[in-house]
């Protein structure tokens, strides 16, 4: 038996790529991606990785998103933060989980980080950087901590502190600076709120608040709005106008419809 | 008696992503590749050729030679060259021809040589290599030659610089070396 229609198959769709790429041709302006330029970081400490990110994304000069998530779930042992095009990003890390997910399902075991480090970089090699996703993947696993950056095009980098998006330089520059082997949960916490602040107050694509994970052993902490460095202000004083600021000089109603009252509404059951 | 592949350290890539990068990859027990090029794209060929040569590990039951991990490159490079930018240095040590250097460059050729040198730096030290490379090196002159000649092209290239990475590659053993930025080989800076 064959199925009237064919089912869907999922993943990324390319349909349109002729169409799209003739009506450009003709002048037409493609719509913008909403796009998160970005500061992520990660760092291994003692007995884990902590990751960071700031919570802005931006559709060209617009502030988008005040308070959006860029730390993704990928497994119960890891996160992966995203920079780059922010719906490539969801969809690359929500389609990684699901396979992991599956994988760790048919092995009975937890996943690896390598795993998943293999499974992010061969997709978006085989997409050639169409995939706008710059990662930031931290987890713990049976080897210990461990994190990597992975670009676009698909090239991976194996290092105890990372950053990444549009403000990985001011980040970079407190990594740099502050980074010593071997720091504690709480050391490894304060530097990597200190690299996003760095990118949140000295990069434009990056700004609003901090979110914090924290992965140890058989354990995850995800803390949202860790820190706010910029709540709005509380104002001094009441702009309102009072009432009756505009004096009413005169006033005239004009009835343009005569409104007729009609029967009642039928109510009965 | 070895011959390590020399090649340039540290990566650009509209600025500098990572100053202590591996650009020597260990693909076999006794096989290894010098990338240049694209990130992504060696990467990728070295992690598919890794995973044949472990197939055919299993398969022969016996190691790879060098030559069939550089032709397993060679391939991969020339039939997808209009796709890639890699330019590939493959060394090691196996039974049937002892120690080889084979190079690929970016279009797919595959060479055979005493030494090899590849990457945006390598123009600049032709003339340092060809003047000083002599058969049947020492281990200590190879090592010597290899070091000095990448720290002459992280001079002159503004795209290499970093740290130095070695690895001897002998019957009995691999050693990797690692040279810090602060203590290259330092020739005339005037």
């Amino acid at each position: 038996m064959t199925l009237a229609e064919p089912l869907p198959t999922g993943g990324f769709s390319f349909d349109n790529v002729a169409r799209n790429a003739m009506l450009a041709a003709r002048g037409a302006k493609p719509p913008k991606a909403t796009s998160t330029g970005t500061t992520i970081v990660g760092v291994i400490f003692k007995d884990g990785v902590v990751l960071g990110a700031d919570t802005r994304a931006t559709a060209g000069p617009i502030v988008a998103d005040k308070n959006c998530e860029k730390i993704h779930y990928l497994a119960p042992n890891m996160y992966c933060c995203g920079a780059g095009t922010a719906a490539d990003t969801e969809f690359t890390t929500a389609l990684i989980s699901s396979k992991l997910e599956l994988h760790s399902l048919q092995t009975g075991r937890q996943s690896r980080v390598v795993t998943a480090m293999t499974m992010l970089k061969q997709m978006l090699f085989r997409y050639q950087g169409h995939i706008g996703a710059a990662l930031v993947l931290g987890g713990y696993d049976v080897n210990g901590p461990q994190l990597y950056t992975i670009a676009p095009h698909g090239s991976t980098d194996k290092l105890p502190f990372v950053t990444m998006g549009s403000g990985s330089l001011a980040a970079m520059a407190v990594f740099e600076a502050k980074w010593r082997a071997n720091m504690t949960r709480d050391e490894a916490v304060a530097i990597v709120n200190d690299a996003i602040e760095a990118g949140i107050f000295n990069d434009l694509g990056s700004g609003s608040n901090v979110d914090v994970c924290v992965i140890t052993k058989d354990n995850v902490e995800y803390l949202r709005n860790y820190n706010r460095p910029n709540e709005r202000g509380v104002k001094e004083q009441s702009y309102r106008f009072p009432r009756g600021t505009t004096t009413v000089m005169s006033r005239k109603v004009i009835n343009f419809v005569d409104v007729i009252e009609g029967d009642a509404m039928d109510v009965t059951a | 008696m070895e011959k390590a592949p020399s090649l340039k350290p540290g990566e650009v890539n509209l600025g500098v992503t990572n100053r202590v990068t591996d650009k020597l990859t260990q693909i076999h027990d006794r096989i290894f590749c010098c990338r240049s090029g694209s990130a992504a794209d060696t990467q990728a060929i070295a992690d598919i050729v890794h995973y044949y040569l472990q197939v055919f590990t299993v398969q022969e039951g016996q190691p790879p030679t060098v030559e069939v991990a550089a032709n397993m490159f060679q391939r991969l490079v020339y039939d997808n060259k209009d796709q890639l930018m890699a330019g590939i240095i493959i060394g090691g040590w196996d039974a049937v021809n002892g120690p080889s250097v084979y190079s690929i460059p970016l279009g797919g050729s595959l060479h055979r040589r005493p030494f090899a040198i590849g990457g945006s730096g390598s123009s600049y030290i032709y003339g340092y290599c060809d003047a000083t490379y002599k058969e049947g090196m020492s281990r200590e002159e190879c090592i010597a030659f290899t070091k000095n000649a990448v720290s002459l092209a992280m001079s002159r290239d503004g795209s290499s610089g970093g740290t130095i990475r070695l690895a001897i590659i002998t019957k009995d053993k691999v050693e990797r070396v690692f040279v810090p930025g602060n203590e290259l080989p330092v020739f005339y800076e005037g």
